[in-house]
């Protein structure tokens, strides 16, 4: 049952909220705890184990953690001085010893899950061109659904707890909500426990404008996924697939069109996600913010996917930031390679890993480790050249706030997208380059008018329909730039004018959505990783 | 408090420290500008940062950032 299913939109969310509604406070967490774990049992039956365990163990070391600085504080009172500073070295030390242990148990078991069969490959495939006699079977193993986000989601709310930032649920109920609300259990958003506690234990009752609000959002995330995203995945999957096929203009293309549908899917998905939170009057963090409109690589993923980003900030950035050997290289660098060497090394030691991990994270392939590593050579670029640009701009009187300079800078960062997104969406490393080369080999650009494209399973009348939801969804898109919202903006309208909005909304997911003869549901991207 | 605004003047010395309530939320002070920033304050007021202290309150304003840096003197 995906989000973007009838069945879900018309079926269980409305039941859900019903019953919800219907319940006593003090039994609503239930309710939602009770359908979320339905959810996760249809979507990946009896592995749901693995979410069951995970709520368990951050609970416990959350209370572990807890207990933890009630004795220290205890201990603290009675002694003075200099014996302080040993007695809350000496608890810092086992706090730290307590979430490397629900660290490292949540990240064992992700990566034997999700990592085994590559490192196998790989590893068999080394020893057999060294002609060693070791190999690794591959195992047979099934990930449960939304692994990747509940796990980065426990383990913040562990590091939370550890920090002093949040304190350790005591009610298991709370903990086990958190971690499973069914909106966002398959894709995210990753929130971290003060992103939502407040609102996820409140138990609201149903509000009407909450649930226009909220439907509204699932109305417009359908728009995006089915009419659009849909409706391109055919003709993506058509070229990904036979790439050998197809000229460069045709590759480039795709390479766009796979663009514009991961993020119509994605993003579509999340104001499905987001919505039906809202329908409960419960936030999620949001994950998107017109990416499309970054003007360099780092800015993008500020706007892209925000709650990774700000995960892989928090988590590995800063404490690698913030480690020995990093604060080391800048006291080091400062007194002998000056400022900018200093900056340049710090920047890549806490970059390396973020970018290794967001590559990995996407999946156990080549290609994502190859995605990571090209943001990273990108972002430590720009912080590189900086300097040099700054003058190079001074010299040509440029002003970097100009309108022709940001749409200058705003197509660069484009083309930096869609060549990542090619070597994302190829099957493998290998066809990703070959794809790539491709653009400048072999660019035959009449493919893209004697009948190639049509042949891709995608008819004129298709492509009409996306070019003109994505006009729709830009014309949004840059309404919210200027810090409009869009919704709000509907609502103080006449009620006419609003429900004729809204009407055409529907009208517009019920007629041109992809779906009947001709069509086939799309999995949801994210829910795979 | 002199000794913070001399260093924060050598890492980016167009912003106004004096006013501005914002460094962070307003990317006035990126990501490298803080660790750069940690570096300093650790050396000149001999002081441990951890990554927990990696939030944004922390960071906002001069007086934010010489809060913490008292704040983690008496710790």
């Amino acid at each position: 049952m995906a989000y973007d299913s009838w069945l879900y939109g018309f079926v269980f969310l409305p039941v859900c909220l019903a019953v919800y509604q219907l319940a006593p406070k003090g039994w609503r967490r239930r309710v939602l705890l009770a359908f979320s774990y339905v959810f996760f049992y249809l979507l990946s039956g009896t592995l749901l184990v693995y979410l069951l365990g995970t709520t368990l163990l951050i609970h416990c070391i959350g209370v572990w953690l807890t207990w933890l600085k009630s004795e220290e504080k205890a201990a603290l009172t009675d002694v003075r001085g200099s014996e302080k500073k040993a007695v809350k070295s000496a608890y810092q030390k086992q706090s730290r010893r307590v979430l490397a242990l629900g660290v490292v148990i949540l990240l064992g078991v992700l990566a034997y899950l999700k990592y085994y069969n590559f490192f196998a490959q790989n590893v068999t495939g080394a020893m057999e061109t060294l002609n060693l006699p070791f190999s690794l079977e591959a195992k047979s193993l099934i990930m449960p659904i939304g692994i990747s986000f509940y796990t980065l989601q426990a383990i913040s709310y562990m590091a939370d707890v550890y920090w002093g930032k949040i304190k350790a649920e005591t009610n298991l109920e709370k903990t086990a909500l958190f971690l499973a609300f069914f909106p966002q259990i398959m894709e995210g958003p990753i929130a971290r426990y003060s992103d939502t506690a407040d609102t996820l234990f409140a138990e609201k009752s149903l509000e009407i404008q909450n649930l226009q609000n909220g439907y509204l959002r699932i109305i417009w995330g359908l728009f995006k996924k089915r009419v659009i995203a849909d409706r391109l995945a055919v003709a993506v999957a058509a070229v990904f697939d036979n790439y050998t096929s197809y000229s460069g203009a045709i590759v480039a293309v795709s390479a766009v069109a796979y663009t514009v549908q991961l993020y119509m899917e994605f993003s579509g998905c999340m104001d499905i996600i987001i919505g039906s939170g809202e329908t409960f009057g419960i936030r999620l963090p949001e994950n998107f913010r017109q990416p499309f409109c970054a003007r360099n690589a780092a800015e993008f993923w500020r706007r892209w996917h925000i709650t990774l980003g700000v995960w892989f900030k928090t988590y590995i950035f800063y404490p690698v930031s913030m480690s020995g050997p990093v604060k080391k290289w800048n006291q080091y660098g400062r007194k002998h390679a000056g400022k900018y060497l200093t900056m340049l090394g710090t920047s890549a030691m806490a970059l390396l890993p973020v970018w290794l991990c967001n590559g990995l994270w996407h999946g156990s392939r080549w290609s994502y480790i190859f995605y990571g590593i090209y943001y990273f050579t990108l972002i430590l670029l720009g912080i590189a050249v900086q300097p040099l640009r700054d003058k190079a701009l001074a010299v040509c009187h440029i002003n970097e706030d100009s309108a022709v300079w940001r749409r200058i800078q705003i197509t660069k960062t484009w083309v930096i997208i869609f060549v990542g997104e090619l070597f994302f969406r190829a099957n493998g490393f290998r066809a990703g380059l070959h794809m790539f080369r491709s653009i400048f080999q072999d660019f035959d650009i009449r493919q893209l008018w004697d009948g190639t494209v049509q042949g891709l399973g995608i008819e004129n009348s298709d492509i009409a329909v996306v070019v003109a939801g994505c006009l729709a969804v830009a014309l949004i898109g840059m309404i919210k730039e200027r810090g409009i919202c869009v919704r709000e903006r509907l609502s103080e309208c006449r009620v006419p004018v609003r429900w004729c909005a809204y009407y055409a909304l529907l009208v517009a997911v019920v007629i041109f959505a992809a779906y009947g003869d001709g069509y086939q549901a799309v999995d949801l991207i994210y829910a795979g990783f | 408090m002199d000794t913070l605004m001399n260093i924060l003047r050598e890492i980016d010395d167009s912003i106004d420290y004096e006013k501005e309530q914002a460094l962070i939320d307003d990317r006035l002070l990126d990501s490298f500008g803080v660790i750069t920033l940690v570096a300093e304050l650790e050396d000149a007021f001999d002081i441990v940062i951890e990554a927990s202290e990696m939030v944004p309150a922390n960071f906002n304003s001069a007086q934010a950032i010489y809060n913490m840096v008292c704040r983690l003197q008496e710790n």
